[in-house]
């Protein structure tokens, strides 16, 4: 790619940044201000494909761009060193790694880093979207200029403080060390080095070579909060006059309330204060959340149709079947092969195990708003807007969330909160139920693909791939509203959704005339992007294909990929999992190994997976759950250009190969008659302990391109792929529906839609 | 369906602690939301994720799903606040097997992971076993972060400890 950071690089390693006037040493970091940018549209070649030459993360990278100069670090006179972080941290570590990127070019232990999460900044733009693994591709330069600026000033205050040149200072663990072996702390020198104006300072940025603590694992900077139950979520915030608020919700998707028989006789309900009705039902609020449970159970509505009234799932997939675009190489006669294949991918959630929640705290002059979300610029204009009040009257704090897979991109809870609060009058802490938010929650939108393949003389002259989809919500845009307001016009989200695909999707083999595109049809479901995208359905799609390629040219399916394989890097992982997980040794009946890779995100991987179908296993009886085959074994080899924090890259990579095992065997929501049947996690069957492998080794590539690529989504497409491959060889048959259970005879009695939520039970002593 | 507001009293974590609430209110909002213990979370309410597991007595059981009415006056409720003070340490052992792993993700499960993760370890101890693997296939609480991998060596070696 062209070099376009001229300004930033002034030397190989020379950075610019700003001193800021402050009390205290405060640094600011210039990015990209004045360099051309990149053309984003334009020549798109083929091929290579658009996502090989400038990807999903790119463009957030590029859209961070603009505003990341008003990224601020301070070191203080405890000799602390505090980063505000315009992201959200929901368990993929960018706290921690932040905190190991300052420390590094501070040369400050990773302890003495503080990194918290910013409110919702509006001047920051695009600047504050969590999302396509992407926080340390477009944050990692601009945060290393930070600290080096700080080392920088630091050092050039020593100097004056002692009269030697900054030539003969080093510094180390916190302190400046003189010629003589003298230290002078951060902290006696946080004062002397802060500015009375503004001015501009450049320093250099340490040598990769000396890094001791960028690629060296790290434990998570939170990990004694979360152990000790200390760490904070939204629903543990005490806010004064907060109270429990649930909604009851109606029995059919986008319901709304016609009317409420009863609402007099629920607001007389033991700990009731509240009852109101909204956009989406009816609120409640209650001293406790056990009574919010009985009030929404104990209320008497009449409900409007919703966006998908009487519609299953087995309408959505006809649907989506007549909206396939074409494939359109010919089936040639003679010497040339064709191998078409064909998949369904069944709707999903990305429900995290905290569900949608928020706290609002609205008067009549402002707002104050709680919770974990990714968008929070969006977040804040929109709850303007609804409140009919200017955006800089509404406070937006970002709180750490429990978990999110792309859940946390929307903020229905912080809007229902808010619009709740106006309505009561008081401020409210809102919790969806559990059943609610696997049932009127965001999913991974229904799916299918087909797969085209020409083979002839050797080789694989053609490769088409066509991904059929419900509409992926966007329109949190890339976090500011503008973009979002674009992304919500019809023709705007079908614009960004194929800018998404294309960016995201790379051409991963070598096999001719290469097509990949996308159509997505329909608004009736509430949707968003979940772990990885598009990637796991279309790389089940791809690698399931490839194994029938191998297949076809009597080739090893190993053999095939490395052949193929576009580039070194791709090579470098598949034979580091080849060489791990001894592929092809025998596993017996019923056991096979299966293969995978993946590249996105300027990362690549690949996995080896091994499964048993053994009839006990598949057999295995487990309460109120979902056996059937078991992934017993995963080798993932990851090169994500270089690892920041190796230790945390590993955590992600487990995460995703659980997700990916989930999305191919056993996880999947059945839409009958308007409505999700699943209400639980016993319902809905996320890999659970008995799912979970026996082995799983993740193997971290050695430093490549020696910029972080992306990571926190990166390992379910792989693993969803290699699971599916495995199971094909295993079983001597191609699976074409994902997971692999979705027809089989449900497992679970489906919980009534009216009330919507389920009492709780009185057994928890008992059953444990 | 009106409840009357009844006192209730127990020992929570070692300090004794009286209630003013309707009797069908369940322990996880006693302790969440009337008492301020926030450590034992919500994640279903049902009695299915197990995210709120605590113990009961030095048995885990499940808040979300027991009335405070079942609950009497000499129950020791200990919650992930309370564990270490069981041990007489600043953490218990499997607290620490959590940190020398780097177990936790986005960390939400994990108070309710460690309080079934000791009471497995009693209960196999007990048979006068060690931790197999269909035990801990036995564990019903969710991580959907998938740390499970993780989790499944941390218990191994936070027994090592108990």
């Amino acid at each position: 790619m062209t070099e376009t950071r001229a300004p930033l690089e002034i030397g190989r390693r020379r950075v610019v940044g700003y001193l800021l006037a402050a009390p205290t040493l405060a640094v600011a970091v210039r990015v990209g201000l004045d360099g051309a940018l990149p053309e984003i549209a334009g020549a798109v070649p083929t091929p290579p494909g658009p996502a090989d030459i400038f990807d999903l993360n790119d463009l957030l990278t590029l859209a961070a761009k603009p505003t990341a100069q008003l990224m601020r670090l301070e070191v203080r006179p405890d000799g602390t060193a505090h980063f505000e972080l315009p992201r959200s941290e929901n368990g993929q570590g960018i706290v921690t790694s932040t905190a190991m990127i300052i420390a590094e070019e501070l040369d400050l232990p990773v302890g003495k880093v503080e990194v918290t999460l910013s409110d919702a900044r509006p001047e920051l733009l695009f600047n504050q979207l969590t999302g396509g693994s992407n926080t340390t591709v477009s944050t990692w330069k601009p945060i290393r200029t930070l600290a080096a600026v700080a080392r920088g000033r630091l050092l050039e205050a020593a100097a004056e403080q002692t009269g030697a040149s900054v030539g003969d200072l080093r510094t180390e663990d916190g302190a400046v060390v003189t010629a003589a072996g003298r230290r002078i702390s951060y902290a006696s020198l946080a004062e002397a080095a802060a500015v009375s104006s503004d001015r501009a300072f450049s320093a250099e940025l340490k040598d990769p070579s000396d890094f001791t603590v960028v690629g060296r694992p790290h434990r998570r900077t939170d990990a004694l909060e979360a152990v000790t139950g200390r760490k904070q979520y939204t629903m543990d915030l005490q806010v004064p006059g907060a109270l429990p608020t649930m909604i009851c919700r109606p029995p059919t998707i986008n319901g709304t309330v016609g009317s409420v028989h009863n609402q007099a006789d629920v607001e007389a309900m033991p700990g009731v204060t509240h009852v109101a009705v909204v956009s989406t039902g009816v609120a409640v609020r209650a001293a406790t959340f056990g009574q919010c449970i009985d009030a929404v159970r104990a209320l008497q509505v009449d409900w409007e149709g919703g966006t998908a009234e009487g519609q299953s799932d087995a309408d959505v997939e006809k649907r989506l079947k007549r909206a396939q675009i074409p494939l359109v190489v010919p089936k040639l006669p003679g010497i040339t092969k064709t191998i078409d294949t064909a998949f369904t991918f069944w709707f999903a959630t990305n429900s995290a195990l905290e569900t949608n929640c928020a706290i609002a705290d609205v008067r009549a002059d402002g707002a104050e708003i709680w919770g974990g979300m990714k968008s929070p610029i969006t977040a804040q204009q929109e709850i303007a807007a609804l409140l009919g009040m200017a955006a800089s009257k509404v406070k937006l704090h970002v709180v750490q969330g429990g978990g999110s897979f792309g859940r946390k991109l929307f903020f229905d809870a912080a809007l229902e909160a808010a619009e709740i609060s106006q309505a009561m009058g008081v401020p409210v802490k809102l919790m969806w139920h559990r059943t609610d938010d696997f049932r009127q929650g965001r999913v991974h939108p229904m799916s299918t693909a087909r797969v085209r393949a020409t083979i002839g003389a050797g080789q694989v002259l053609t490769y088409e791939q066509r991904h059929t989809s419900l509409t992926t919500d966007f329109s949190h845009g890339l976090g500011e509203i503008i973009t979002a307001y674009s992304a919500a016009l019809p023709v705007g989200d079908i614009g960004f959704s194929q800018t998404v695909f294309e960016l995201s999707q790379s051409t991963h083999y070598n096999f001719g005339v290469t097509t990949q595109l996308l159509n997505e049809i329909d608004h009736s479901f509430n949707t968003s992007s979940m772990r990885h995208i598009y990637s796991p359905n279309t790389a089940v799609a791809r690698e399931l294909t490839v194994d029938k390629i191998a297949e076809a040219m009597g080739k090893d399916p190993y053999e095939l990929r490395h052949r193929f394989a576009r580039n070194a890097r791709l090579r470098g992982v598949l034979e580091a999992v080849a060489e791990r997980g001894s592929w092809g040794r025998r596993m017996g009946s019923y056991r096979a190994q299966g293969l995978a890779v993946h590249s996105e995100y300027h990362s690549c991987t690949a996995a080896l997976v091994e499964i048993d179908c053994r009839p006990t296993t598949v057999g295995r009886k487990v309460r109120d759950a979902v056996t059937g085959p078991r992934v017993t074994k995963v080798v993932l080899a990851v090169d994500a250009g270089l690892a920041v924090n190796p230790k945390g890259l590993e955590a992600q990579m487990m995460g995703g190969i659980i997700d990916g095992i989930a999305l191919v065997l056993t996880s999947s929501l059945h839409l009958r008659d308007g409505y999700f049947l699943e209400g639980s996690w016993d319902n809905y069957a996320y890999t659970r302990e008995w799912n979970v492998p026996f082995e799983v080794d993740v193997i971290v590539m050695p430093p490549t391109t020696g910029d972080p690529g992306g990571a926190g989504e990166l390992a379910v497409a792989p693993s969803a792929a290699a699971t599916a491959t495995a199971l094909a060889r295993a079983t001597g048959t191609m699976p074409t529906s994902f997971p692999v259970n979705h027809d089989s005879p449900l497992h679970f009695t489906v919980k009534p839609t009216v009330p919507p939520i389920p009492q709780s039970p009185v057994n928890g002593l008992t059953q444990y | 369906m009106a409840v009357a507001t009844s006192r209730h009293t127990f020992l929570l974590n070692g300090e004794r602690v009286t209630v003013d609430v309707a009797g069908n209110v369940r322990m996880l909002w006693v302790l969440r939301d009337l008492l301020g213990v926030t450590g034992p979370k919500y994640g279903c309410g049902i009695n299915v994720c197990k995210a709120c597991t605590s113990h009961i007595n030095g048995r885990a059981f499940n808040p979300c799903s027991v009335p405070v009415s079942k609950i009497g006056p000499d129950d020791e409720i200990t919650t992930i606040e309370g564990l270490p003070d069981t041990v007489g340490r600043e953490l218990h052992p499997m607290q620490e097997a959590w940190l020398d792993l780097d177990v936790a993700q986005c960390g939400y499960c994990q108070p309710g992971q460690i309080m079934a993760a000791v009471d497995l370890v009693k209960k196999v101890r007990a048979e006068g076993r060690a931790i197999t693997d269909a035990d801990l296939d036995g564990l019903r609480n969710i991580c959907r972060c998938g740390t499970y991998p993780r989790l499944r060596e941390a218990i191994r070696e936070g027994a090592k400890g108990m």
